[in-house]
C-alpha cells in the first residue's frame, strides 16, 4: 500500500468532528437499525439500558471498523472524487491517529458489550469488526471482483449480534436475516459502482463493472436479486414471521425484482444515463429499512 | 510556529478535552446504570 503524502496538517490535533467522521455515521445508521431490528425481533425481555447498550456496543464497533477502514484504504480514498474529502485523504489528520482511534474504540465496543450482554454477543462483534477490516478491507477489497460479495458478510452480522444480545444463541431466523443482508449487499453496492465505476477505476480498486464490464454486472445484480428474495421472504414462508412481514416482504421483493430488471434491460454506459442504476440504488436502501422494520411491527405490534 | 497555529492547536485541544470529559461523563453513568441493570435482571 502507498501511504499517503505527510502535509502540514498532519501535525495538529485532529478535530473531534473528524474523529466522528471516521466513524462513518450514515453507514452506521443502517448497521444501528438492522442491530436493533435483531434486538427487538427477539424472543424474551430484554433489560432498556442493557438493550441499549447493545445497540450502542454495535454502533461503536460499525464505528471502529469504518475507522480502520479509512486508515487502511487512504491511499485510495484520495483518488476518488466521492471520498477525497474524508479527514484523512483532505489531511485533516494522522494516520496514526485514525489507527489508535480505530483500535480503540474497536476494543472498548467488544469490551462493552461483553460486560452488558454476553460472550457470543461480544464474540460475534469483534468477528464482524475484523471481518470488515482484515478480510474485506486488506484482503479482498483491492485484489478480487469478488471484494463485495463476501465481504458483505461484513455488514450481515449486526442483526445476529443484536439477537445473540438478547437470548444468548443464535437460531434460524437471526440466520435468515444475516443471510438477507449477505444477499442484498452486491445488488445493492454493484448498483452503486455502476456509476461511480471511473472513480473505482481511477482509483485501480476491482469493482465488478471495471473487471467484467458493465452488461455482465447488471446480469449479476438480476442474478442476485433472486436469492435475496427468497430469503427475505423466507421468514414468512417458513413461519418464523407473521403476515405483515409477509405482505410487506413480498411487495417490496416485487419493486426491488421490477427495478433490478430495468437496470439488465438499460444498454447505457454514461452515468448520467443510469437512471435505473441510481432508483435500484435508492430503493435497496429503503428496501432493507422496510423489511426489518415490518419484522419489529409484527413481533411487537400483532 | 506562528502563532495562529499555536492558537488552532490549543483552540482543538480544548474542544476535544470538552468532548473527552462530556464522554467520560457519560461512560460513567452508563456504568452506573449497567451494574444497576444487571442487579434488577439477576435478582
Amino acid at each position: 500500500m502507498t501511504s499517503v503524502p505527510l502535509t502540514r496538517d498532519e501535525h495538529l490535533p485532529a478535530d473531534w468532528r473528524d474523529l466522528l467522521a471516521l466513524t462513518k455515521p450514515r453507514v452506521m445508521s443502517l448497521v444501528v437499525f438492522t442491530g436493533l431490528c435483531g434486538l427487538l425481533a427477539a424472543p424474551g425481555p430484554v433489560h432498556p439500558v442493557l438493550g441499549f447498550t447493545a445497540v450502542l456496543c454495535i454502533a461503536l464497533g460499525a464505528g471502529a471498523a469504518g475507522a480502520l477502514n479509512q486508515w487502511y484504504e487512504a491511499d485510495l480514498d484520495a483518488k476518488m472524487k466521492r471520498t477525497a474529502k474524508r479527514p484523512l485523504p483532505a489531511g485533516r489528520m494522522s494516520r496514526q491517529t485514525a489507527l489508535h482511534f480505530g483500535v480503540g474504540l474497536g476494543v472498548f465496543s467488544v469490551i462493552l458489550m461483553d460486560l452488558a450482554a454476553n460472550h457470543l454477543a461480544a464474540a460475534v462483534l469483534a468477528i464482524s469488526i475484523l471481518f470488515y477490516v482484515l478480510i474485506y478491507t486488506v484482503w479482498l477489497k483491492r485484489r478480487t471482483a469478488q471484494n463485495i460479495v463476501i465481504g458483505g458478510a461484513a455488514g450481515a452480522f449486526p442483526p445476529l449480534i443484536g439477537w445473540a444480545a438478547v437470548t444468548g444463541d443464535v437460531t434460524t431466523l437471526p440466520i435468515l436475516l444475516f443471510a438477507i443482508i449477505f444477499l442484498w449487499t452486491p445488488p445493492h453496492f454493484w448498483a452503486l459502482s455502476l456509476f461511480v465505476r471511473t472513480d473505482y477505476a481511477n482509483a485501480g480498486v476491482p469493482m465488478l463493472p471495471v473487471v467484467a464490464g458493465v452488461q455482465s454486472t447488471r446480469r449479476q445484480i438480476l442474478l442476485y436479486t433472486l436469492p435475496m428474495i427468497a430469503a427475505a421472504v423466507a421468514p414468512w414462508a417458513l413461519g418464523l414471521a407473521g403476515w405483515v412481514y409477509g405482505i410487506v416482504s413480498v411487495i417490496l421483493s416485487v419493486i426491488f425484482l421490477t427495478l433490478a430488471f430495468a437496470v439488465f434491460t438499460n444498454k447505457a454506459t454514461e452515468p448520467k444515463s443510469m437512471g435505473p442504476e441510481k432508483k435500484l440504488f435508492g430503493f435497496s436502501i429503503l428496501y432493507l429499512f422496510g423489511l426489518f422494520a415490518a419484522l419489529v411491527v409484527d413481533r411487537w405490534l400483532i | 510556529m506562528p502563532q495562529e497555529e499555536d492558537e488552532i492547536i490549543r483552540q482543538r485541544q480544548r474542544e476535544r478535552s470538552r468532548m473527552l470529559a462530556i464522554l467520560l461523563g457519560l461512560f460513567v453513568v452508563l456504568m452506573f446504570a449497567i451494574t444497576i441493570a444487571k442487579l434488577t435482571v439477576n435478582r
